[in-house]
């Protein structure tokens, strides 16, 4: 068979039966298990946002959580009915002109996702034309910024208190569907020459300004779409929650997904996803180390933390002994799944393949 | 203002500008040779103050030697962190060192919540620290003339072993042409070591100073100040030692009297060091005192 | 009276308080083949950087086609036809070889972002252009072969000619070699002068190259400048080069 032919079929045939799992989940999933579902799905936008600014185009961008907190709150915010609203601002009257608004998801979302890329040009414009380390300093201390500033404006984000009650409006069918979405999107950049381009000032600044790429104009446009990404996603991890505050947002939330896209692999858009959906289950599969049990006689006590501790030790290990991670720079083909299993006989060969 | 308050305000923010500028002065010397921003060196500063409480309270070792010892053991760790972690990716992209120093930071800070819990521990201030003193109206507590008394011994010392020490020498040699020391002959992995030494023992001066002034300390405790110091070496003018302590009284100054100036500001005082630095970056990205860096094509 | 390409006048560097190119005059005419010799360290590397805009000059202008190009940034120089390749070649490591060509090709591509994102069918037309383009001229450097693999898998010398299509694939008037025989073999370097030669006229090109093989140097050179310590220290063709006394002693050095 024509390999062409072949994988449109593959492709159309996994996309049914992806929809078709999506369907019957909750048919055999309990809640639990589809609010990780959720909750993978909402680390896949975040990881490979983040994989497009530090994984391919080479910028050390720690600002995601930043990012996160003003999709997350605009999203809020502009979903909430004036009603909760009002429940929420019993220490301070909120802003008049934000209690009446209410609007529906999409155009939260995409509120959300602008007002963060807005913040992304305000940052990334002093900052991008410097050295790279810069960038990381910035970006940490940006997201520490707007924590504070949405710690004290009490009038628009309740301070403190955080926001409750966000209607929960999404199911699998909105957070995988965004992400397929996210993903198409990225994946489509990636395979253009704006694509090229950022890969090119990710191996080799110097040689791609003499190529006549202007280096801050694409660097800026990579972290802005990136930071576009996170403030959905943020926008969308504050529906599955229905509670945010302030403090969820410290610059350690950034770390998380730095770790899925480097255990996934800087680079590898198939990596970001793997990765954010394993170690989103994972993350919730290892909470059994944090409670008590009992083998038997035994009773191990649980430790509270652990969790975290162990995550952070596959970080190093992976950064130290295996850095390409899951997939390194490569991507999901077919064809490398056809020869896996040992079929790659049956696919013809084709004279010029792209 | 009151003459009296303002000079209240000033010896505040004087002895927290010390310990900013012992801890910057860490971040300053690891970029200056590496190139690297150690984002574990605020985990290794609250480590220190764990260290020191634990020779206090729980060996009930006097308070000095108790202190020393903090020092030292704070010092080898961050030799042992480097080696550990640092080291082995000598050759690899500078992202995947960054990664590492993250991964290290982010270990120690959940380390840290695992072993000493997340509840805040008391830190003992020994009575030398705690006389207190009436200047015509003035009290101000024999701790807030200790810190820069003492920060300042420890930065002659600084200097001294930088400029007239044959490693201090070497240490020169390498934060100017890595290569070409390695060249000459010098032990590059040594003089890193011998850095990170002095790095983490100097942050450990600064930690247990600082754990006196602000007596509750958590696993947490190095997150923010770590952050904030490396912003001081960068205003002053990274890799600079001479930047990073201009830079640490800038900010320790500045945050104080900020408060003081603006009370209604108070809850932005974790921000001054942010938009400093955004300032700085815009302003003079060199830092204050800081040469340009080119990279050779 | 043949047209004057790139003229440098008084062209200085100074990094804090060395001089490494100092008042260098040069004027290179179009289509001619212009050779930059001289003993290591002699700032010719440092003259390609500030003609290509990497640094900035301390003193002196560039002026390409007419247009004083001292202050521009090097891909705005790159889009009024200044190319150049590396003397450590600067291939993109992670991309295949012809993804290296193609990203020169992405400015006069013309393509936004959004029909990008949206694969609409104007986009599809130009990216298969371009990869057409590109496929065209890996042909010419005989790397057509080598298309789908990784640009740093390739040989040393296949490096080099790819970094020559590469800078081809921005359409330049000037071409900048830094170095192209390096680490070649006489055989080799043979191969490379008529494949200079050959694409020079293939693409009506102007070139100006740094090379330490005289062999290549005197044999495809039509005017050399011979640098030392940053100084000009002689101007000619070939054979004045050759013979003149000063160029013999800064290579052989006097006492």
């Amino acid at each position: 068979m024509e390999y062409s032919k072949l994988k449109k079929i593959l492709t159309i045939s996994s996309f049914f039966l992806l929809i078709a799992l999506i369907y019957f989940a909750p048919n055999f999933l309990n809640d639990y298990a589809i609010r990780i579902l959720n909750l993978s799905a909402i680390y896949v936008i975040l990881a490979v946002s983040l994989n497009l600014t530090n994984g391919f185009t080479g910028l050390f961008s720690l600002g995601h959580a930043g990012f996160m907190s003003i999709g997350a709150y605009t999203t809020a915010l502009l979903l909430m009915t004036e009603k909760t609203k009002i429940m929420n601002f019993y220490m301070y009257d909120i802003w008049p002109p934000l209690q009446g608004i209410t609007l529906h998801l999409i155009p939260s979302l995409l509120m959300g996702g602008t007002l963060a890329a807005i913040f992304a040009v305000v940052i990334g414009a002093p900052t991008l034309k410097l050295r790279g380390d810069y960038l990381a300093i910035a970006t940490l201390g940006f997201g520490e910024i707007i924590r504070v500033i949405f710690t004290n404006s009490h009038s628009i984000t309740n301070g403190a208190l955080g926001l409750k009650g966000i209607p929960g409006v999404t199911n699998l069918w909105w957070n995988w569907g965004i992400a397929a979405l996210v993903i198409l999107i990225v994946k489509n950049i990636l395979d253009s020459s704006y694509g090229f381009a950022f890969k090119a000032i990710r191996d080799d600044e110097i040689a791609a300004e003499s190529m006549g790429i202007n280096i801050f104009k694409y660097k800026l446009m990579s972290f802005v779409i990136s930071a576009f990404f996170a403030g959905i996603g943020g926008g969308l991890l504050a529906v599955l929650l229905s509670t945010i505050d302030p403090i969820m947002f410290r610059f350690v939330f950034t770390y998380q997904f730095l770790m899925i896209v480097v255990i996934g692999g800087l680079g590898s858009l198939t990596g970001s996803v793997i990765s954010g959906i394993f170690i989103t289950i994972m993350m919730e599969v290892l909470r059994f180390v944090e409670q008590p049990m009992n083998l038997g006689p035994i009773a191990i006590p649980g430790i509270p933390g652990m969790r975290m501790v162990i995550y952070s030790l596959i970080l190093l290990f992976v950064i130290l002994f295996y850095q390409k991670g899951i997939m390194g720079t490569n991507e999901f083909s077919w064809k490398w799944i056809i020869k896996k299993i040992g079929l790659g006989k049956f696919i013809k060969k084709e004279a010029a393949e792209q | 203002m009151t003459i009296d308050a303002f000079l209240q305000h000033l010896a505040n923010g004087i002895s927290l500008g010390s310990l900013y500028a012992l801890i910057a002065i860490g971040y300053t010397m690891v970029y200056g040779i590496l190139r690297l921003i150690n984002f574990a060196h605020g985990e290794i500063f609250m480590l220190s103050t764990y260290v020191a409480l634990y020779g206090v309270a729980l060996f009930t070792l006097p308070w000095q030697l108790a202190f020393l010892l903090a020092i030292l053991i704070t010092g080898l760790m961050g030799v042992l962190i480097e080696k550990a972690a640092y080291s082995p990716l000598r050759e690899s992209p500078k992202m995947s060192v960054l990664i590492s120093a993250i991964g290290i930071s982010f270990f120690l800070q959940n380390l840290g919540l695992v072993i000493f819990t997340g509840r805040p521990k008391t830190f003992p201030r020994p009575d030398f620290f705690a006389k207190m003193y009436d200047f015509g109206g003035i009290k101000i507590m024999s701790l807030t003339f200790v810190i820069p008394i003492v920060a300042a011994i420890f930065l002659g010392i600084l200097v001294f072993l930088v400029n007239k020490t044959k490693m201090g020498m070497a240490m020169r040699a390498v934060s100017k042409d890595f290569e070409t020391a390695r060249l000459m002959g010098i032990d590059v992995d040594k003089v890193i070591s011998y850095t990170f030494f002095i790095g983490s023992a100097l942050a450990a001066v600064g930690g247990i100073m600082w754990g006196m002034k602000f007596p509750r300390i958590d696993p947490l405790l190095g997150l923010l100040p770590g952050l904030k110091c490396f912003i001081a070496a960068v205003v002053g003018g990274i890799g600079s030692i001479t930047g990073a302590v201009i830079g640490g009284f800038f900010l320790g100054l500045g945050e104080i009297m900020l408060v003081a100036f603006f009370p209604e500001f108070s809850g932005y005082r974790d921000a001054f060091a942010f938009v400093l630095l955004i300032i700085i970056l815009l302003v003079k990205p060199t830092g204050i005192i800081g040469e340009k860096m080119t990279e050779k094509v | 009276m043949e047209k004057t390409i790139l003229k440098t006048k008084d062209l200085t560097m100074i990094f804090g308080g060395l001089t490494a190119v100092s008042k260098l005059n040069l004027d290179i005419k179009e289509n001619q083949i212009y050779g930059l010799i001289g003993p290591n360290g002699a700032g010719k590397t440092t003259a390609f950087n500030m003609i290509t805009g990497v640094y900035m000059p301390t003193e002196g202008e560039v002026v390409f086609d007419g247009v004083d190009i001292s202050k521009y940034k090097p891909n705005k120089i790159t889009n009024l036809g200044v190319a150049r390749t590396f003397q450590n070649i600067r291939l993109f490591s992670t991309m295949t070889v012809i993804e290296n060509v193609m990203v020169a090709r992405h400015l006069r591509m013309g393509a936004n972002l959004p029909e990008a994102i949206l694969r609409l069918p104007s986009y599809k037309k130009k990216h298969q252009e371009s990869y057409d383009e590109a496929m065209e001229l890996l042909k010419k450097v005989d790397l057509e072969k080598e298309a789908g693999e990784l640009a740093t898998s390739l040989p040393y010398g296949k490096q080099r000619r790819l970094e020559i299509a590469r800078a081809l694939a921005t359409t330049p008037k000037l071409l900048l070699l830094d170095e192209p025989a390096a680490g070649m073999n006489p055989q080799e370097s043979i191969e490379l002068m008529n494949f200079i030669a050959k694409i020079r006229d293939q693409f009506s090109l102007t070139i100006l190259m740094i090379e330490h093989h005289m062999q290549v140097v005197m044999g495809i050179c039509e005017k050399i400048t011979v640098l030392d310590y940053g100084q000009s220290i002689a101007i000619g063709n070939p054979e004045e080069i050759q013979n003149n006394q000063r160029v013999i002693e800064a290579y052989l050095g006097v006492e």
